[in-house]
C-alpha cells in the first residue's frame, strides 16, 4: 500500500514550516512534511509522497548503490551474452 | 498456458460478445465517461430504440447520402467543469470537438449549429468571452455556426452552460474511412502527446492543488487530416482520441473490426508533466481525454509516408507510429511494456479514478 | 523520471531473469507471495510475470486494503453520507466498491454527496470552506496511510473544526500475514514484502516471519526492476539456505521504520479488538479506530451505525483469491458474473484486487507472448 511518488522538494513555504513544494516530473504541489520533522529538509532533497505527505526521505546513497548493483548484474549478463554470441560465431 | 486457464478465457470472450444489458437503474457518472458503462448505454439504450442502419456503425459521424451529395453529420455536447481552463474554454471544445468528428470522417467540415442552455444568473461577460472563442475557432477551422438555439434554466442548474453542437460536412474521394476497413497489417498512428486536455481539467477544478505548465491540446484537426489525406490513400479509419483516451480508440476499434491492436509502450508520445501528474495521481494516460489528437489505422506499407505528412503539420509535429493491427486475438488490445512484457489494455468500466493504492 | 525510470530498464531485467533463473533447482517450484496491492499493479502493468522461469510463481495475497473492506463497512459508510448536510470524502479507489445497495456512485446518484479527494487534508479543507455541511473522511489504507489520517487529526483538533469527522478504517498488515502464515491450504516459499508500509513500521515486524516461520521476506520497492531484485534475493536466500528480512527498497525504507509516523498513529488512534476482513473473516488486533480522545473526530461517535454484517454473495471466492490459494481464474465467476463493470467482489473492483489486476492487463493467452514481443 502503495502509491508513493519520488519528488524533489524545491522549496519549504517560509509561513507554514510543515509545507514543503515538491516537483514531479515538472508537476508541483505542496505537501506536508511533518512526518520527517527531526530530519533536515531543504530544497534538492528528494522524498516519497503518499496522499499528500512526504513518508519518508529518499537516501540517494542507496539508490546509487542499488544502481550499482543493478549494473553490475546488466553489465556481467551483457559480458555473458556477448561472450555466448561470439561463441557462436565461432563456430 | 495451462489448458483450464485458456477455457476461462474463452468462457469470459464469449461473455463479452453477448449483447449489452444495463443494469442500473440510474445514471452514474460512469454512463457519461466513453468508457464500458457508455458503450453498454448506448447499444442497451439507444440503438435499441433507434435502431436503423445508418446509425449502427456508431462512428464518430454518420454519413448519408442526400441527393448525389454524401455528407456527413455529428453532434456533441460539452458540459465541461471549469468552463475556462488553460489552452481553452468550452467554446474551443464545442467548436474543435464537431470539426473533429466530422474530419476524422474523411469530411470536410462546413457548417455548424450551437444550442446553449445557460443557468439564470450566468454572467452575460462570460458568454461574450464563449462565443467570441467560438468564432475564433470556427474561423482557424474555416466553418461558419449559421444557426442556433438559447435555453436558460433556473439557478443550480446548468453548471452555467452547456453547449452542444451539431456539424454538417461533405464527403469526397472514394474512400470509405471506417473501422470497417481497419486489417491486419495496419500501422496504428498518434498524431501528438497524449492525455493534456484531461490532465489540465483536472488540474484546473483546483481540487488537487497540483501547479504544471499544461493547457489543453484542444485544436482542429481538419487542416492536419486534409494533408494526410492528400498524402496517402492508405488512410483506412481514424478517430479522436476525446473521452476515454487512446485506449478507449484502440479497443473500439479492436472490436469493431475484430482485429487486435499491439502498441509499443515506448513508442507512444507523453509529455513529462502529463507522466508526472498522472504518476502523482495513480491515473494512466492512456485513458485520459484529448481534444485535439487522433488516432489512425493506415495500411502498413503507407506509414512511412502517413507519419511524413502529419509531422510536416504544426498539429502533427509529434505524430509517431505506435504500433500495429493483427488478426489473431480479435478484439484485444495489447501493450508490449517499456519494460519488455505484454499486458492486455482493456477499456475503463468509467473515468479513470485517482488511486492511492 | 528521476528514481523512477532507472528501476524500469529492460536489459537490467532480463539480466536479473537470468540470475533467477540460475538459481532454480531442476524440478523444483518456487511460491513467493507479495502482500501489497501495488506490488500486484506493478506485476500486472509491466508484465513481469513474463520474465519469470515457469518454475517461480507468484501468488497474490491480501494487500490490497480495499479489498478487505466487508461490504457492511461500505454500507455503513453510505448510510453516514445520507445522513443530513453530510458531505463525505473518499478516495478514489473505494468509489467503486459495492455495498449491498451500491457503490459511493450509485449512492450519488440517489442524492449524496461523496467526494473524490487526493489527500485527507483536502477533506479538511472542504470542511473549513463548508461550515453547514458535516464532512466525514473515509479513511482506508494500511499503515502507509495511518499517519496521513493521524495528523489531519491533529490539526482538526488543532483548530477546533467542530465539522469534521474520520470513519476510520485503517487496517494493519502483520496480523493478515500471520493469518495467511497459519492457514493450512498454502504452501511459500518467501515474501515479497509491502515497501510503503515498512517506510513507517520498518523492517523488523517482519523478522517472525523468518525467524519462526522459516520464510524469508525481501521488502521490495514497486519498480519493475525492485521487485526482480526482491525475487532474486529471496531466491539467493533459499539457495544459500537462509532465512531473514532483507531491504531491498532500502532507497526509501529505513530499517527502524518512521518514529514520528508511528508516534502520530499512536497518538490518535489505537487497535480494534477484532475487525472483519472480507475474505479472511475477523482478525483480532488487526484494525485501528480513533482513540477516545479524539472522540468529537470519530464518525462512529458522532454517527450511530447499523453495523450490519453482510455476509459475502454465496459465488464469491474473492477470500481464497485474497490469501492466494486461488488465482483469479480459477475462481467460479470470473469473468462471467463478476467482471470489472458487474463486481461481485472487492478483488475484482480495486484496480489493486488480483482479480481486476488479471482481468484488465494479465488476461490473455500467453502463449502468444514470444509472438507479440517480437513484432
Amino acid at each position: 500500500m502503495c502509491l508513493g511518488i519520488p519528488g524533489e522538494v524545491i522549496e519549504i513555504l517560509a509561513d507554514r514550516p510543515d509545507l514543503a513544494k515538491v516537483d514531479v516530473s515538472g508537476v508541483k504541489r505542496a505537501i506536508n512534511i511533518g512526518l520527517l520533522e527531526g530530519e533536515s529538509v531543504a530544497p534538492g532533497d528528494w522524498v516519497l509522497i503518499h496522499v499528500g505527505f512526504a513518508l519518508s526521505k529518499i537516501d540517494e546513497a542507496e539508490a546509487k548503490a542499488a544502481m550499482e548493483f543493478l549494473e553490475s548484474i546488466g553489465k556481467a549478463y551483457e559480458d555473458e551474452m556477448a561472450a555466448l554470441a561470439a561463441s557462436r560465431i565461432e563456430e | 498456458m495451462i489448458d483450464r486457464e485458456q477455457q476461462v478465457l474463452d468462457r469470459i470472450e464469449r461473455q463479452r460478445r453477448r449483447p449489452a444489458k444495463v443494469r442500473e437503474e440510474r445514471i452514474t457518472l460512469s454512463h457519461g465517461s466513453g468508457g464500458k458503462a457508455s458503450h453498454t448505454l448506448v447499444e442497451a439504450v439507444f440503438l435499441e430504440a433507434f435502431g436503423n442502419p445508418l446509425l449502427a456503425p456508431l462512428e464518430d459521424a454518420a454519413r448519408l447520402r442526400v441527393g448525389d451529395a454524401r455528407l456527413a453529420l455529428t453532434t456533441d455536447s460539452y458540459v465541461v467543469s471549469p468552463l475556462f481552463f488553460p489552452g481553452g474554454d468550452i467554446g474551443d471544445l464545442a467548436v474543435n470537438g464537431t470539426v473533429n468528428d466530422l474530419a476524422v470522417s474523411g469530411a470536410t467540415p462546413l457548417y455548424l449549429t450551437c444550442g446553449f442552455i445557460l443557468e439564470e444568473g450566468f454572467p452575460i461577460a462570460d458568454l461574450t468571452r464563449i462565443v467570441a472563442s467560438m468564432r475564433a475557432a470556427a474561423d482557424r477551422a474555416g466553418v461558419m455556426i449559421v444557426t442556433g438555439d438559447t435555453k436558460v434554466v433556473q439557478r443550480g442548474k446548468a453548471d452555467g452552460c452547456y453547449v452542444n453542437t451539431a456539424g454538417i460536412g461533405i464527403l469526397e474521394g472514394s474512400a470509405e474511412l471506417g473501422v470497417s476497413a481497419v486489417q491486419p497489417g495496419d500501422a496504428i498512428l498518434v498524431s501528438g502527446p497524449i492525455g493534456e486536455h484531461g490532465v489540465t481539467i483536472m488540474l484546473a477544478r483546483g481540487e488537487l492543488d497540483i501547479e504544471a505548465d499544461l493547457v489543453s491540446d484542444t485544436a482542429p484537426l481538419n487542416g492536419v487530416i486534409a494533408e494526410l489525406l492528400a498524402a496517402t490513400s492508405g488512410v483506412h479509419a481514424m478517430r479522436d482520441a476525446t473521452r476515454g483516451g487512446v485506449a478507449t480508440i484502440l479497443n473500439e476499434m479492436a472490436v469493431d473490426a475484430q482485429v487486435s491492436v499491439i502498441v509499443d509502450e515506448d513508442a507512444i508520445p507523453v509529455k513529462a508533466e502529463v507522466r508526472g501528474a498522472s504518476e502523482l495521481l495513480g491515473i494512466d494516460p492512456l485513458y485520459v481525454a484529448c481534444e485535439g489528437r487522433f488516432v489512425a489505422a493506415v495500411a502498413g506499407d503507407q506509414a512511412a509516408a502517413a507519419l511524413t505528412a502529419l509531422r510536416k503539420h504544426p498539429l502533427g509535429a509529434e505524430a509517431a507510429v505506435i504500433g500495429r493491427v493483427a488478426g489473431d486475438q480479435p478484439g484485444m488490445v495489447l501493450l508490449n511494456t517499456a519494460f519488455g512484457g505484454t499486458r492486455i489494455v482493456d477499456m475503463l468500466v468509467g473515468d479513470p479514478l485517482p488511486r492511492i493504492c | 523520471m528521476r528514481f523512477v525510470d532507472e528501476f524500469r530498464d529492460a536489459e537490467k531485467a532480463r539480466a536479473l531473469a537470468s540470475k533467477i533463473a540460475g538459481l532454480c533447482a531442476p524440478g523444483r517450484s518456487y511460491k513467493f507471495m507479495e502482500v501489497c496491492g501495488g506490488h500486484t499493479h506493478t506485476i500486472y502493468k509491466h508484465g513481469l510475470e513474463d520474465y519469470l522461469p515457469e518454475q517461480v510463481q507468484l501468488v497474490h495475497g491480501p494487500g490490497c486494503p480495499v479489498c478487505v473492506i466487508p461490504m457492511g463497512r461500505v454500507d455503513d459508510a453510505i448510510h453516514i453520507a445520507r445522513q443530513p448536510d453530510v458531505l463525505m470524502t473518499s478516495f478514489g479507489d473505494m468509489m467503486r466498491v459495492p455495498g449491498s445497495g451500491g457503490n459511493f456512485f450509485d449512492s450519488n446518484a440517489e442524492g449524496t454527496s461523496i467526494r473524490m479527494v487526493y489527500s485527507p487534508l483536502d477533506s479538511l479543507k472542504i470542511a473549513r470552506q463548508n461550515p453547514d455541511r458535516q464532512v466525514v473522511f473515509m479513511a482506508i489504507g494500511f499503515e502507509t496511510t495511518a499517519p496521513s489520517t493521524a495528523m489531519t487529526l491533529l490539526r482538526a483538533a488543532a483548530e477546533g473544526l467542530e465539522n469534521f469527522s474520520v470513519f476510520c478504517n485503517h487496517v494493519t498488515i502483520v496480523p493478515a500475514i500471520k493469518a495467511i502464515l497459519d492457514s493450512p491450504d498454502l504452501r511459500l516459499d518467501g515474501f515479497i514484502g509491502p515497501g510503503h508500509v515498512s517506510t513507517v513500521i520498518g523492517c523488523r515486524p517482519y523478522e517472525f516471519i523468518a525467524a519462526e516461520y522459516g520464510k524469508p521476506v525481501v521488502v521490495a520497492g514497486f519498480e519493475p526492476l525492485d521487485i526482480l531484485q526482491s525475487i532474486y534475493m529471496l531466491m539467493l536466500q533459499l539457495h544459500e539456505g537462509r532465512s531473514v528480512v532483507e531491504n531491498q527498497y532500502s532507497r526509501v525504507v529505513p530499517w527502524a521504520g518512521n518514529p514520528v509516523a508511528l508516534r502520530v498513529i499512536n497518538q490518535t488512534m489505537q487497535l480494534r479488538p477484532y475487525f472483519e476482513w472480507r475474505g479472511l473473516g475477523f482478525i483480532s488486533h488487526s484494525a485501528l479506530r480513533v482513540r477516545d480522545e479524539y472522540a468529537a473526530f470519530d464518525a462512529e461517535a458522532r454517527f450511530q451505525l447499523p453495523g450490519l454484517r453482510v455476509a459475502d454473495p454465496k459465488a464469491c471466492q474473492c477470500g481464497e483469491v485474497l490469501k492466494g490459494v486461488l488465482k483469479p481464474w480459477e475462481c467460479k465467476v470470473f469473468g462471467t458474473a463478476c467482471t470489472p463493470e458487474t463486481p461481485i467482489g472487492t478483488c475484482m473492483v480495486s484496480p489493486e484486487g488480483a482479480c481486476a489486476a488479471y482481468y484488465n492487463f494479465g488476461r490473455f493467452s500467453r502463449k502468444r507472448v514470444q509472438e507479440v514481443s517480437i513484432g
